[in-house]
């Protein structure tokens, strides 16, 4: 009875032991799940950012790069701070402040850094660091702020932000788990198009944590950390020099200037005018100023270049005589008078005999009658059917000049213009159903003179300019030349756009322009003595004001090395306005320096009357809302162009922003 | 005084060893779960007697102090006063209401200058000194229901006495004595009921008392249904079912008293047994944690010092009641293993030095001894693996803590020096 008694206590207790090491055999060889619990107890990953990549100009000068700040953290349950009336005077907070952030990472957690305040230069890093042995529980971090050595190019350039939880959720969608909440990102600009490129790969440090939170060094002392990746640095096609020169010409002015290479589509310059100093959207002060510029009514946000709507105006003249030449309408030597025609010249010059004299005096009778040959020159009986079918063709060569597409050109925000087509027409003009029979050339001849409903941007202009300096073609116009170390670039942008017109006709066109430069629309400021500029000038209409002045040109004649646009809004006619600007800037670039120095200060100092024309209320424009009933057409095609209604204070750097209370739609 | 031999010639060595082992590698442990990487201390260093480590080994010495003290008093003294050494820790029992110092939440503590003395830890070794003397008396046998009453009287005053100050972990021990009783004959039933009031306790505790009343009355029918012809009897078809109605009303009792009688937190302590998401942020707490650490440790462990729950203090009473967890993440499951083995090693090395005494005396003084360090092993692994509900009591040799480790080791030694003295004694039986 006691020997079993006594088995059955041992019999027991093994039975315990036995179960309690099969238990410990589950828990800690079989089942895995504890080990990685353990490591979401005590292993914290810190996400260390990479330093984005920097931004050259084609001749290797920094544009923008990255400046060391200083972000300063709380640690609530370590901080001690004796006079809080002194500290908030170090760094410039008031009591209230202090009290809200201190709570805040408190809420947060007591043992757990938190951001206190943002992006301290490091001139204040230095003042406070003294003051700092009195205050335990701050420490600070470093983080990098986007800086800019030239105040200019701050559209095309572009901003980076904090990201919005928007375009969070998109690319988590799309499968980039790049971002995180507050992280900063290209916002506009190459900024945003290179964003993969510049972005580089974020580091990661696993840190241990106790089970309150505080971190208690590094894991196995960094054995599994990874380094943050530098973003791939980018080398811009502009050429600094020039674009500051050209923002220099802009100033008191609204409008843009585009210049490129024409042998390689790089582009040298774009100037969006109004401008501001880029500085004023990277950190601390964006949300100082981003709605300052946002409600501003000359809409600096606004990157005109690519962006703004204009029509084309008699730039677009040398697009219709190379077409025409093509189609063979006309032969160089065809002439026109005045005779016969609803659209005439403002302005009295030579009876145009051909193209070239055509195109020196931008006679607008004769291109309404090249037009008009065009568009009947098919085997079609029928009058509407014949324009139709003169529309399409025509069309389908204009096109390739870039007109109504889009150039691919690398920046977030193009606009395609518009090139008006059969399909628009008909809509216009009662619908499919009762189209074809409703308009014909005469309802659309305003796009003889390159008004009407053609609407080109300013970028597009300066690509028509490339092509007539290429004789016929163009590389796809971009601002990136090289990306990283071995610079590789885009396929796209290495690749030569025919434009379908004999090289013939453009000798004959570019003869005209010669002369228009020499001996025609050009006034004497446009004039070089030592380079040979062939342009053409154009006066963009404009219901609501003065006309946008508009000049394109590429110089010198044989082997050009730069095509350029210039609009400037509300200035007038573009031989007088535009024209010296666009010659200075090719002085500038092809001598690196400018003698006119005269005509140089005369047209930085110019400056035009601004008419805020319209807002997007109406209740402060009811003079206008009968009006614009009446023509809906007409209304869509002036909200394309109100964009760019001038305002009359140049906006270059921070100034104090106008404080004109004019509701605007916030345009970007 | 017949042959005087020297007691290192018949102190069992064995169960010595084992006793350092535990010792040695409990204080590792200790050093261990209190280690701060920031701030490591290590002998010597200012501060390193303020920690749990320093302390403990302030211990161990005066532990050794103690059992050579044990050694070296008469071995009879213990059996010849052993219901005076019960009646003096009845009276310290008593004397904590009066003179207690409240730590933790409970009054079970003396102090003595900087030291704590808790009694409660010492009432068990007295009590097992007292039920030997007892059950060891002429003529007392155990299947007797006035001597089970006399037994019972000396287990149960202390645990109440303890329950009444709020160390609920500590009376449960006394439960462990179940063992030392079914070894000297008590009738096999009483573990058997104490084991079904156990289960019936829990279930009552998981599901609603209507589906443990439907359980009930399933299993009558189902055991009448199986009984033997020859057995079915009406008087047994009438105990079985007198024995469902006694566990109905038992059932109901559980009920009452757990809502009634129970604190919450010592109803969520068994609830959290059965579901370990449940109540996840504090009685959860430490099983999950306790799990955690161990269950991370793998087949070697994360070797010393390197353990990231035990440095980081994720298991709360780490030095203490939870100093398993240190094992288990650091040695792994090899330094579970020893430790479940050393456990066993001593408990049945002490069965066998019970059974091989010719007084019964001291056979029954070292099932009480076997009894109690059972209990403990059961209960605190029991409670890291989420086997068993948290209850706080220690590791023996492993925990920190001068009353346990003190009351483990006399406990122990007192038996040692009985059982090296085994072949003076003259047989009474």
């Amino acid at each position: 009875m006691e020997e079993i008694r006594k088995r059955f206590i041992q019999g027991f207790f093994i039975l315990i032991a036995l179960i309690y090491v099969g238990r410990l055999f589950y828990l800690q060889v079989v089942d895995e799940t504890y080990k990685l619990d353990a490591e979401n107890n005590a292993i914290r990953e810190l996400v260390q950012p990479a330093f984005r990549g920097l931004v050259y100009d084609r001749n290797k000068k920094l544009i923008v790069s990255n400046t060391v700040v200083y972000d300063l953290y709380v640690t609530p349950k370590k901080a001690r701070v004796a006079d809080t009336l002194r500290f908030c005077e170090i760094f410039g907070l008031t009591r209230t402040e202090f009290d809200s952030l201190t709570h805040l990472a408190r809420i947060y957690s007591p043992v757990r850094p938190s951001l206190m305040l943002r992006q301290l230069s490091r001139q204040d890093y230095a003042r406070v660091q003294d003051a700092m042995v009195d205050y335990p529980g701050f420490d600070f971090k470093v983080s990098a702020l986007r800086t800019y050595d030239w105040k200019g190019m701050a559209n095309a350039l572009g901003y980076v932000g904090e990201i919005s939880p928007e375009r969070l959720q998109k690319l988590e969608d799309e499968g980039d788990d790049y971002y995180r909440q507050g992280d900063y990102v290209g916002v506009t600009g190459i900024e945003r198009y290179y964003e993969d490129q510049l972005r580089g790969e974020k580091g990661i440090k696993y840190m241990m944590v106790n089970s309150r939170g505080a971190e208690k060094g590094s894991f196995k002392n960094g054995s599994h950390d990874k380094e943050p990746l530098a973003g791939k640095n980018l080398i811009s096609s502009i050429d600094i020099e020039l674009q500051a020169y050209a923002d220099s010409l802009m100033q008191h002015k609204v409008g843009s200037v585009v210049a490129i290479e024409p042998s390689t589509g790089e582009v040298l310059a774009m100037v969006s005018a109004p401008t501001y100093d880029p500085s004023l959207l990277s950190g601390r002060t964006y949300s100082k100023y981003f709605q300052q510029l946002n409600l501003n009514p000359a809409h600096p946000l606004l990157n005109r270049p690519p962006s703004a709507s204009y029509r084309p105006g008699s730039t677009f003249k040398i697009i219709q005589a190379l077409v025409a030449l093509q189609m063979g309408a006309i032969s160089p030597g065809t002439g026109f008078g005045h005779g016969g025609s609803p659209i005439n010249c403002s302005h009295n010059h030579p009876v145009a005999s051909d193209v070239q004299r055509a195109i020196q005096y931008s006679c607008n009778p004769y291109f309404y009658q090249t037009y008009k040959r065009m568009i009947y020159n098919n085997s079609e009986t029928n009058v509407f059917k014949k324009s139709a079918v003169g529309l399409q063709k025509w069309g389908d060569m204009v096109a390739k000049f870039g007109i109504g597409q889009s150039l691919e050109i690398d920046l977030p925000t193009e606009r395609k213009g518009n090139l008006p087509n059969v399909a628009m027409y008909d809509k216009m003009y009662g619908g499919p159903s009762k189209a074809p029979l409703r308009w014909k050339f005469s309802n659309i001849a305003s796009n003889s003179i390159g008004e009407g409903e053609l609407l080109v941007s300013p970028l597009k202009v300066a690509n028509v300019a490339a092509i007539i300096a290429n004789r016929g073609w163009y590389i796809r116009p971009h601002l990136v030349k090289g990306v990283g170390k071995v610079g590789e670039v885009e396929e796209k942008y290495k690749e030569k756009v025919s434009v379908g017109i004999d090289r013939r006709h453009f000798d004959t066109v570019i003869g005209g322009m010669v002369a228009a430069v020499n001996n025609g629309t050009v006034s004497g400021d446009g004039r070089m003595s030592d380079i040979q500029m062939c342009g053409k000038t154009g006066t963009s209409q404009n219901r609501h004001g003065e006309n946008h002045s508009i000049f394109m040109a590429f110089a010198p004649r044989e082997n050009p090395k730069i095509a350029i646009a210039v609009f400037v809004e509300n200035a007038g006619s573009g031989g007088a306005h535009a024209a010296p600007i666009a010659s200075l800037c090719i002085e500038k670039y092809i001598k690196r320096r400018v003698d006119r120095k005269a005509i140089e200060t005369k047209w930085m100092n110019k400056g035009y009357p601004l008419n805020i024309i319209r807002t997007t209320t109406p209740k402060t424009d009811n003079s206008k809302s009968t009006n614009v009933k009446k023509d809906s057409v007409i209304q869509k095609v002036d909200e394309e162009l109100f964009l760019t209604t001038p305002q009359s204070v140049p906006l270059i750097g921070a100034e104090k922003p106008t404080t004109i209370k004019i509701p605007m739609k916030p345009k970007r | 005084m017949a042959r005087q031999e020297k007691i290192s010639k018949n102190l069992d060595w064995i169960t010595v060893l084992l006793f350092i082992v535990c010792v040695v590698v409990g204080w590792m442990n200790i050093y261990a779960a209190i280690y701060n990487p920031e701030n490591p201390l290590w002998i010597g260093d200012p501060g390193f007697f303020d920690s749990n480590a320093g302390k403990q080994l302030v211990w161990i010495g005066t532990t050794v102090l103690l059992i050579i003290a044990i050694l070296v008093i008469d071995y009879r003294f213990y059996e010849t006063t052993a219901f005076f050494i019960y009646g003096f820790f009845i009276f310290m029992l008593l004397a904590v209401f009066v003179v207690g110092a409240e730590i933790k939440g409970s009054h079970s503590w003396i102090r003595i200058g900087s030291f704590q003395i808790q009694p409660a830890e010492f009432a068990k070794m007295a009590t097992a000194l007292a039920v030997a003397k007892y059950v060891s008396t002429p003529l007392v046998n155990l299947s007797r229901f006035k001597d089970q009453f006399n037994v019972a009287l000396i287990i149960l005053v202390p645990p109440i006495l303890i329950l009444l100050s709020q160390e609920t972990g500590v009376a449960l021990v006394f439960a462990g004595f179940m063992i030392l009783l079914y070894r000297e004959g008590l009738p096999g039933v009483y573990p058997a009921a104490l084991l079904s009031v156990i289960i019936l306790f829990v279930l009552s505790l998981i599901y609603p008392i209507w589906q443990v009343f439907i359980g009930i009355a399933v299993l009558t029918g189902l055991v009448i249904w199986i009984l033997p012809r020859y057995e079915r009897k009406t008087r047994n078809i009438f105990l079985i079912i007198g024995i469902a109605f006694a566990m109905g009303i038992f059932v109901t009792g559980v009920d009452w008293a757990i809502n009634n009688v129970l604190q919450e937190h010592q109803r969520n302590r068994i609830k959290v047994l059965i579901d370990p998401e449940f109540d996840r942020k504090k009685t959860g707490y430490n099983v999950r944690q306790a799990k955690i650490a161990i269950g991370s440790g793998g087949l070697l462990g994360k070797g010393f010092l390197q353990g990231t729950q035990t440095k980081f203090d994720f298991v709360p009473e780490q030095s203490t009641d939870f100093i398993f967890c240190t094992v288990g993440e650091e040695e792994g499951f090899a330094g579970s293993l020893l430790v479940v083995g050393l456990f066993l090693g001593l408990l049945l090395r002490v069965i066998y030095l019970a059974e091989r005494q010719k007084s019964r005396f001291a056979r029954v003084y070292g099932y009480g001894v076997v009894s109690i360090l059972f209990f403990h092993f059961l209960v605190n692994i029991g409670m890291t693996i989420g086997l068993m509900p948290v209850i706080g009591i220690p590791l023996p040799f492993f925990s920190y803590g001068g009353s346990s480790l003190w009351s483990f080791s006399i406990l122990l030694f007192i038996f040692l020096k009985i059982d090296a003295h085994r072949t003076q004694v003259l047989s009474r039986w």
